[in-house]
């Protein structure tokens, strides 16, 4: 496969920017984005240019790193896929692939296409756990939880925390992720004791943070690798007013 | 100035608040501008006196004049912090499955803002006696207003952008408010729907029949 690459560089958090545009025909349908990116490397290693700058690890889609934005959708065309899981098959011979990072104040670039997502994990840190100890796995077990709640639990606990709902809203709201791990406490009993202080502390932290505001466009929800459903964000609304008027 | 506006979801909660408050109010206005179809201007005059001196519509009134003030400068403010938070834009964008007029609400906004300050310039701040004009006779001002082609174009115009407004308004607010539900949820996008379509056309049909039939 013949490509042309419009990929973002940017030497490092400071640095103004800019995008280069690469002709590389050393891509295969079988590869995956990721793949083709590594090839692309070897290439530029090879001829002593400084490899571009990517954040990967499990390639199974599950750990939520490669976030970037390729032709205008978070991890590319494809529903509900990461980026690892992006097969060269979706792109056709001499196509021109735009590949951008996640752009979000919240979420500085630091080099290339690798963004800084430490505000998720100071959101986290705001309430997204539980600090009542619930046992050992057998133990939780006799604390007997709804089917459906546990499933709906279940749904909003897959976020993996990727981004993509940030990078696709136009208002660079964190509300799908944030409303993702308030719903896979909320829903459960061993979770609900912290509720209220929960929901103002994530809520308040991610306003903080300079996330946007947001306004029910349903970007986040139609580009999220995990396909958490905006339903989340109404419960997170929900929390808020009862934690509120508590 | 966070503290004093609340946060996000509260800024959020008091949008979709007043903005269901004008969508109520809107029905009612309807149904008195249905009045002007009327050959006899006593109904719609006494209509609009009412809405003028009651005391229980006064009150309402001030909400309403509240909420349409909260509904423009928060939906600013929730503008201004959602452009700040992308200070760079990307290069190359395509659209995805969205609420598609949810991404122009605010020009949309503007748009109905200037429309409402024609409106009010008209009829409410003469009303107020801010402005000079005959408040007993609203009748034969709005019928006088729809004998100008360049204010009926203005007007109808500015309906389409309020339907478009409307379209992505409804739903949102109950999502907002927390109200998201398997079963329900489509029946309000229903609701919704039909609302921004029954209710601007409605307006729109008003000075097309007095144009062109009365
Ligand atoms: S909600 Fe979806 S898009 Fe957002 S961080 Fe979680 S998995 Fe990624
Ligand atoms: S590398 Fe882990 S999700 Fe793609």
């Amino acid at each position: 496969m013949k490509l042309t690459l419009k990929i973002w560089r940017q030497k490092n958090a400071d640095a103004k920017g800019k995008f280069v545009t690469y002709d590389f025909d050393g891509a295969s349908p079988d590869m995956s984005f990721l793949e083709m990116l590594d090839a692309m490397n070897t290439k530029l290693i090879k001829a002593r240019i400084d490899p571009v700058a990517f954040d990967h690890d499990c390639r199974e889609g599950i750990c939520g790193a490669c976030g970037m934005y390729i032709n205008g959708h978070p991890h590319g065309p494809g529903k509900a896929i990461t980026t690892c899981h992006l097969s060269m098959r979706e792109f056709k011979d001499g196509d021109t692939i735009y590949v951008e990072p996640w752009r979000a104040k919240a979420f500085p670039v630091v080099k290339d296409l690798i963004v800084d997502r430490t505000a998720f994990d100071k959101i986290q840190i705001a309430g997204g756990f539980i600090s009542t100890n619930v046992g050992s796995a057998p133990d939780s077990h006799a604390i007997p939880v709804e089917k459906r709640k546990a499933d709906e639990a279940f749904d909003s606990a897959v976020c993996i925390g990727c981004g993509a709902c940030v990078a696709a809203c136009k208002n660079a709201s964190a509300m799908l992720f944030v409303s993702a791990k308030i719903s896979q406490l909320a829903l459960l009993p061993q979770g609900r004791i912290e509720a209220t202080e929960r929901v103002q502390a994530m809520v308040n932290k991610m306003d903080e943070l300079g996330f946007g505001n947001c306004s029910n466009t349903g970007a986040c929800e139609a580009e999220c690798p995990k396909e958490i459903s905006l339903v989340n964000i109404a419960r997170l609304n929900r929390e808020f007013y009862f934690a509120k008027i508590q | 100035m966070d503290k004093f506006l609340g946060s996000s979801v509260t800024k959020k909660f008091v949008m979709a608040i007043a903005g269901l408050f004008i969508i109520l109010f809107l029905l009612v206005h309807l149904g008195i501008n249905f009045l002007l179809l009327i050959e006899d201007p006593v109904p719609f005059n006494s209509a609009a006196h009412f809405m003028a001196s009651n005391v229980v519509v006064k009150v309402f009134e001030v909400v309403l004049m509240a909420g349409f003030l909260i509904h423009m400068i928060w939906g600013v403010v929730l503008q201004i912090q959602n452009w700040v938070a992308r200070p760079k834009r990307y290069k190359r964008t395509s659209s995805s499955q969205t609420s598609f007029f949810s991404k122009y609400m605010i020009y949309l906004g503007i748009i109905i803002g200037v429309f409402l300050f024609i409106h009010f310039m008209n009829f409410y701040f003469v009303k107020l006696g801010w402005v000079e004009g005959d408040h007993e006779n609203f009748y034969r001002m709005a019928n006088d207003l729809f004998q100008l082609p360049l204010y009926i174009v203005i007007y109808l115009v500015s309906f389409l952008f309020l339907a478009f407004h409307l379209h992505h308004a409804f739903q949102s607010a109950f999502q907002t408010l927390g109200l998201n539900h398997n079963k329900y949820t489509p029946v309000i996008k229903g609701i919704g729907l039909i609302y921004s379509i029954v209710v601007p056309l409605g307006f729109s049909i008003i000075p097309i029949v007095i144009y062109f039939f009365k």
